[in-house]
């Protein structure tokens, strides 16, 4: 047996790049005009919905989409620079990131006619959130357990039971979500599960906040109780959600989102540091930074290779696995750090951040496929399995 | 610049013929060492990185790096890289390289070469890979005129020996008004890391392959044993095992892959070795690589159980030398203050700029 894995030092194009400095530029103007602070993540959710309709106006969500929706048909390349500009200085992109990362294609991909022409411009407007129904009470990354219900009705479809764990559901628009369709057969565990897109206003939807340790409002519990879902919110094959669902992974895998999370406390590090750094504090910085450089370069490559048509499931599930990891130890690796500064006001400053990206932190590697479902995503693209 | 693939075959079906990695383990005596290098001469990889116009291959950096990958998996044990790197020197600076094995330094951050008015070389090489098993060295070395780079006859110079952490020569060499054999000033662009830097490079392909291999045979080897009346490989113990070691591998690969490709198309560029976009490719190479063997290795070992720590299996000679390599041309440690002190100085608003370069 031989491992095939292989990474492309991919170089982004100058076009690439020069939309990368035309992305900068608009966010530093955004910041230089108090609309956000790229240490302190922005909670109001106005000025997420306003800051997604400037995006929108730019042209900078569902770019690689088809014209007749709406998109551009840009590369994948341009997408994961102006996320990676949004994602490492905190820009309030609520609204619109789930839907322009995988809501959207999933659409696309799947969906009716009349569904793909009514809302994918209103995600490329700005003006759809999306979330996602996966996970249940009791189940949690166990998919297949899924057990919220979707039952033939005249002319559609009925949804009960409850969605739990649900970023953003309080706040959206729409909720792509998996429900039970029929029973799983003993051959295949996965068989049974349907996809589709449910209207959050709908009669019947309850939206639950749950508190998070960081301070962080944006998880739900979502009750369903005899929801009526039209036909046409189908997406894809009935009993089939589970072969679609693969195909978008690796896109939601290996994207910067898997290593930027915590990138205000490196910057703030450095410049805590000043050029005042001893070699210890110097050292801790240089290996930070190194390990981030790494894990981006081998983010770019496996964007490069979606780019080119390729499935690099088990290259994807690396980036993240290796990202979620690091993006989580370092506040802990920064505290080490600066073990022996003095406690001034610059200091404290820096502990607030520090703080708060210490709290958020053990989210990191359960959200999106926790480490262990990853690791198992890995060994079988290995061929273990 | 494209890699020069079939380059890249021929050095493997070399080593693959003539040092493969369980042969060598097995050999009764060290006669392979001979038709290695010969084989090395013969198909040209000990000048892959030296200018055409000077007799060399002239593959292009990448390329020549690529051939350290694959040297990596098989363990190679022998002077390619130091030989390669000695070539790129001194054809950068005009000079011809002799045929034979050549040391490459210094190797270690600290170490003071230093070149009199007279021409005179005199200094301190210390853990200098393979010097004594080597006719010359090419050093890059201080002046009163600034950096020269010298090619010296190690005939003249004190050798102590001492082995790597792989039992591979690492040898003090002391050099006291030795003549070299040609010199001449640095290449613009080059600073006094200019050595080191080259030789992170290089390790940094070489620990990359050994992990390529390491993760191929962990993998052979799991799903072969038995235990507990299982194939270990379907254990989730040991399949997440497995599956860390390969993002190990994979950010190995990648990351050296990565300043190869840098090296190659930057100083292709006319940039310079303080450019810091080069700076942050390599320094971050050789410091990913590092830990990362560092953890491969252990897992790879303890994955082995006792089978891997015997003399006759050829785990060690693939994990001791990728974790000896970690010290040659400097170690982890001293890279990441090297280019924290860069990160710090060029402020905090200016390191996601850099980040975002490529």
């Amino acid at each position: 047996m031989t491992s095939t894995l292989e990474f492309q030092p991919l170089r982004l194009p100058e076009r690439v790049q020069q939309l990368r400095l035309e992305v900068r530029a608009f966010i530093q103007s955004e910041i230089d005009a108090g609309v956000f602070n790229p240490d302190d993540p922005e909670t109001d959710w106005e000025i997420h919905r306003q800051f997604a309709r400037k995006v929108a106006a730019r042209g900078w969500i569902g770019m690689t989409w088809p014209k007749q929706y709406g998109g551009q048909e840009r590369s994948f390349l341009d997408r994961y620079v102006v996320n990676e500009e949004m994602l490492v200085h905190n820009a309030p992109n609520t609204v619109y990131f789930t839907a322009d990362r995988q809501s959207g294609p999933t659409l696309i991909r799947y969906a009716s006619e009349r569904i793909k022409s009514e809302v994918l411009p209103k995600i490329i407007a700005g003006e759809a959130c999306f979330c996602i129904g996966m996970s249940e009470p009791d189940s949690g990354s166990d998919l297949f357990a899924a057990k919220c219900k979707a039952t033939r009705s005249e002319g559609g479809w009925r949804i009960n039971g409850t969605k739990i764990w649900t970023t953003n559901a309080h706040q959206s628009n729409y909720m792509i979500g998996i429900f039970r369709t029929s029973a799983p057969t003993t051959e295949n565990r996965r068989h049974g599960l349907t996809s589709f897109l449910v209207d959050m206003k709908a009669p019947g939807i309850t939206c639950n906040l749950i508190d998070q340790m960081s301070g962080i409002r944006d998880f739900n519990e979502v009750v369903f109780d005899d929801v009526f879902l039209p036909d046409d919110q189908l997406i894809g094959e009935v009993d089939g959600a589970w072969k679609q669902a693969t195909t978008e992974l690796a896109y939601e895998r290996s994207g910067p989102e898997r290593f930027l999370e915590t990138f205000a406390v490196l910057r703030n590090l450095v410049g805590l540091a000043g050029n005042s750094a001893d070699q210890r504090l110097g050292e801790a910085i240089g290996r930070l930074v190194a390990e981030l450089h790494s894990l981006r370069r081998m983010s770019v490559s496996v964007a490069g290779m979606l780019e080119a048509g390729r499935e690099p499931t088990a290259e994807a599930a690396i980036v993240k696995d290796l990202g979620t990891i690091w993006e989580q130890d370092l506040p802990q690796r920064v505290r080490d750090a600066i073990a022996f500064l003095p406690a001034d006001e610059a200091f404290d400053r820096f502990d607030e951040v520090l703080q708060f990206t210490t709290r958020i932190a053990p989210k990191l590697t359960i959200q999106g496929g926790t480490t262990e479902i990853l690791r198992g995503v890995i060994a079988r693209g290995l061929g273990l399995r | 610049m494209q890699v020069d693939t079939i380059v890249l075959d021929s050095a493997e079906r070399l080593f693959q013929d003539v040092a493969d990695i369980q042969s060598v383990v097995s050999a009764k005596n060290t006669s392979w060492k001979e038709k290695l290098w010969s084989g090395i001469e013969e198909n040209g990889l000990n000048i892959a990185a030296v200018p055409e116009c000077l007799g060399g291959a002239e593959i292009g950096l990448q390329s020549a790096l690529g051939i350290l990958r694959i040297a990596g998996r098989m363990a190679l044990s022998a002077p390619l890289a130091e030989t390669i790197l000695a070539g790129w020197m001194l054809g950068a600076a005009g000079l011809t390289a002799p045929t034979g094995k050549i040391a490459f330094g210094p190797a270690r951050f600290g170490d003071g070469i230093f070149m009199k008015l007279d021409g005179t070389v005199s200094g301190r090489a210390s853990h200098l890979p393979f010097a004594s098993e080597c006719s010359h060295a090419v050093l890059l070395v201080q002046g009163h005129q600034g950096l020269s780079v010298v090619l010296v006859p190690l005939a003249d110079a004190q050798i102590t020996s001492r082995q790597s952490l792989a039992y591979e020569p690492l040898d003090h060499v002391t050099f006291k008004d030795v003549q070299p054999v040609a010199s001449a000033a640095a290449p613009a662009g080059f600073d006094k890391d200019t050595a080191l830097l080259m030789g992170a490079a290089a390790r940094s392909m070489q620990i990359a392959g050994a992990m390529e291999k390491i993760l191929a045979i962990t993998m052979d080897y799991a799903t072969q044993r038995k235990a507990f009346e299982r194939t270990i490989s379907k254990f989730q113990a040991v399949q997440h095992g497995i599956a860390q070691l390969a993002g190990e591998v994979a950010v190995s690969l990648s990351a050296a892959e990565s300043a190869a490709e840098a090296l190659d198309s930057l100083l292709g560029a006319g940039r310079g070795f303080d450019d810091p976009e080069l700076q942050l490719e390599v320094m971050s190479a050789k410091i990913r690589v590092s830990t990362a063997i560092r953890k491969g290795a252990a897992i790879a070992h303890q994955l082995h159980g006792a089978i891997g720590v015997t003399n006759e299996h050829i785990l060690h000679r693939l994990t001791l030398r990728g974790l000896a390599w970690r010290d040659d041309y400097g170690n982890e440690s001293q890279w990441s203050e090297k280019l924290g002190t860069l990160i710090c100085g060029r402020g905090a608003e200016a390191l996601w700029p850099l980040l975002s370069t490529r």
